[in-house]
């Protein structure tokens, strides 16, 4: 039911299948397009929460500032971080299972027939 | 109607549910990946949900909304930390962590390192955070179940049994359901917290004919606190609070991907991209559950007392949410009030219950997976010999657990959350990030990382205010200690009450420099394989078929 590597003799075992996978072009192309997303994506989102951060701590005047009725701009930087936060989610989402998950699929299954494993990766429910 | 006969009613139901729950479980858990991983067969939904209720601790539940009924916006600021950390989980850890790993965090690490020095030291991060996590708990547990019972915090009798309480039922779920149970009981969690909140937000909004902007300015003019709705109200106060806040949000936005009962979430669903799946669930929940919070402070600040010498204030926001419950819902005194108290009273009951079993699962999985199995039994403990271990680990961690958290009752240790999240941003997400990430990392780096930040940040909380120096002064003008230590101890030099700012950092140094200085040749074939495996998907555990 579970597969056969024991977690003891794991780092002496070595599946040749795996280099040739990650020699080829496929996985380049899956590899570079997974690290162009999630790379700079976070470092964007890590910036735009320490931002917020500063400007709560060090620019206090500015965050009072009242936009509409009692909602300053404090509130507004503060659900936008809410709004922004779904909205990375939802493009990532939309990203891996277009860019992403084709690829891999492709890729486990060429591991599921070379190595002659099941591997459960690429299956669906 | 007695409010507090029907809260305990309640009580008593959610415990009856729950262990329902755990013994259908334990009927369908029959090898090592039904009970460290629930069969690796839950939905992208279902384990968002069971992350939701794993996450939103009663420190999220009660804490946050009555950090804003006190301190207004930088009350809502500090939820947003925990909610941006998401995206970490998102982006770098849950999908490559559930092709690579099996049970544990070590699995990772050992994926590619040598088992028992990489193993060790992330069991014993593990158990540590673990640990100070669960204490906080139950601590807060002992003393909010009184709180919402009426009984007498002076009695240390009750208070007593209620901690044993609440440890013997976290063991139960544990030794008996396994991952299984103790997930159910977090969906189960989840879904009342969902609703309960919900419905308080909802009673709130319509008192204000849902204008946000109308329950804002009542909450200003209620709380009579000069600048409310602004920032710095309660981290604005001087340079030192600044930085202490900053580091703060550091330590939640890189901790909450370190989080060991966090992570094994990841090893309960099918692939990769329904670990994907169930972090996107995840933060709709999170998300929406903390936009709810925003409403119930504030709402609670606009209707009730919160000045000094209130039951807000003196439980230090605390009982705001339950309190306001009881507003919405005609006040004290009355039916609905009294319904709605104790409905929600029974919400933050069964929000506990399913944090500390998470916790305990994890630490006491690590226990006899990394600890027992590899380290001592050097891979050769039969499924059967690990799980028995596990059980006895659970045991013994809720022993100990309550053993400490029954003396620690009436300490200051709310700090511990805080620095359960700083160990994990600072030793645990160096190593993973380093270990998917960087191919030369290697045991030395992986050991030095996860030992080097676990210790700077025990060392400099250790010498933090939090732990000696801090005190308040009470409305009676009296001088208290607001540390782990009585007044007149004082032997803190670093400045700060979180050490992430420092302690981050140093993570990912000690990282670097022990793979640096190490002779040890990195695994590059080794390394190839987790790559693959872990992008694809390609040899990872499959799903048990029952």
């Amino acid at each position: 039911m579970t597969s056969d590597i024991s977690p003891h003799d794991m780092a002496a075992r070595h599946d040749p299948v795996y280099d040739e996978l990650h020699a080829s072009p496929e996985f380049a192309e899956l590899k570079r397009r997974y690290r162009g997303f999630a790379f700079p994506a976070t470092a964007a989102f890590l910036v735009w929460y320490l931002t917020y951060v500063v400007l709560s701590m060090w620019a206090t005047d500015f965050m009072s500032t009242k936009v509409v009725g009692n909602i300053n701009v404090a509130l507004v930087l503060g659900l936008l971080q809410f709004a922004t936060t779904f909205l990375l989610a939802w493009l990532y989402s939309g990203y891996s299972t277009k860019k992403l998950d084709p690829l891999a699929r492709e890729l486990d299954d060429r591991f599921v027939s070379l190595a002659g494993k099941a591997s459960h990766g690429r299956s669906e429910h | 109607m007695d409010h507090q006969v029907l809260t305990a009613a309640l009580f008593l139901a959610v415990v009856a549910l729950t262990l329902f729950i755990t013994i259908r479980a334990s009927r369908q858990t029959s090898g090592a990946a039904d009970f460290y991983a629930g069969g690796r067969s839950f939905s992208g939904f279902q384990n968002g949900l069971a992350i939701g209720g794993d996450y939103m601790s009663a420190a999220s539940f009660l804490g946050i909304s009555g950090a804003i009924a006190l301190a207004g916006y930088d009350g809502f600021l500090y939820s947003i930390g925990f909610l941006v950390a998401w995206l970490v989980a998102l982006l770098l850890v849950a999908e490559m962590l559930r092709n690579s790993g099996r049970y544990t965090m070590a699995d990772q690490l050992a994926y590619r390192m040598k088992q028992r020095p990489v193993r060790t030291a992330a069991a014993t991060s593990t158990v540590v955070v673990s640990i100070f996590y669960l204490l906080a708990q139950m601590v807060g547990a002992g003393s909010l179940v009184v709180l919402l019972l009426g009984i007498d915090k002076e009695n240390t009798l009750a208070v007593s049994a209620v901690i044993a309480g609440v440890g013997a039922l976290m063991i139960v779920y544990v030794t008996v359901g396994g991952m299984k149970g103790t997930t159910w009981v977090q969906i189960v969690k989840a879904v009342l917290l969902m609703v309960g909140s919900a419905l308080i937000v909802v009673l709130v909004l319509a008192k204000f004919d849902f204008n946000l902007s109308e329950l804002l300015g009542a909450a200003a003019n209620n709380s009579g606190k000069e600048g409310f709705l602004e920032p710095g109200l309660k981290y604005g106060i001087d340079l030192t609070h600044k930085l202490d806040f900053l580091s703060l949000g550091l330590a939640l936005v890189l901790g909450t991907a370190g989080l060991p009962h966090i992570l094994v979430r990841f090893y309960t669903v099918p692939t990769s991209r329904d670990a994907r799946k169930s972090v996107l669930w995840a933060i709709g929940l999170i998300g929406v559950f903390y936009l709810f919070t925003l409403v119930l402070g504030f709402g609670a600040a606009a209707l009730l007392n919160t000045g000094v010498g209130s039951d807000v204030a003196s439980s230090e926001g605390n009982l705001a949410s339950p309190l306001l419950a009881e507003a919405v819902g005609g006040g004290a005194g009355s039916t609905g009030g009294a319904i709605l108290l104790a409905l929600i009273s029974a919400v933050a009951f069964a929000t506990i219950l399913a944090v500390v079993a998470g916790l305990t699962l994890t630490s006491s999985t690590s226990v006899a997976h990394d600890i027992y199995n590899s380290v001592i039994r050097k891979g050769q403990a039969t499924e059967a010999e690990e799980i028995r271990v596990t059980r006895y680990a659970a045991a013994g961690l809720g022993i100990v657990a309550i053993l400490l958290a029954i003396p620690a009752r009436n300490l200051n240790i709310a700090f511990l959350v805080a620095l359960a999240f700083a160990v994990a941003a600072s030793a645990n997400l160096p190593s993973i990030v380093y270990n998917m990430f960087w191919k030369r990392f290697n045991t030395r780096g992986a050991t030095w990382s996860i030992y080097g930040g676990l210790i700077s940040a025990i060392t400099l909380v250790f010498f933090s205010p939090v732990v000696s120096g801090k005190t308040a002064v009470t409305p009676d003008g009296e001088t208290i200690s607001k540390a782990l230590f009585p007044l007149g101890v004082d032997f803190h030099w670093f400045p700060l009450e979180n050490p992430g700012l420092l302690s981050i950092p140093l993570g990912f140094f000690f990282g670097w420099l022990g793979t640096v200085t190490s002779k040890e040749p990195a695994a590059e074939e080794r390394f190839t394989e987790l790559e693959v495996r872990a992008l694809t998907g390609a040899g990872a555990e499959q799903a048990v078929q029952h």
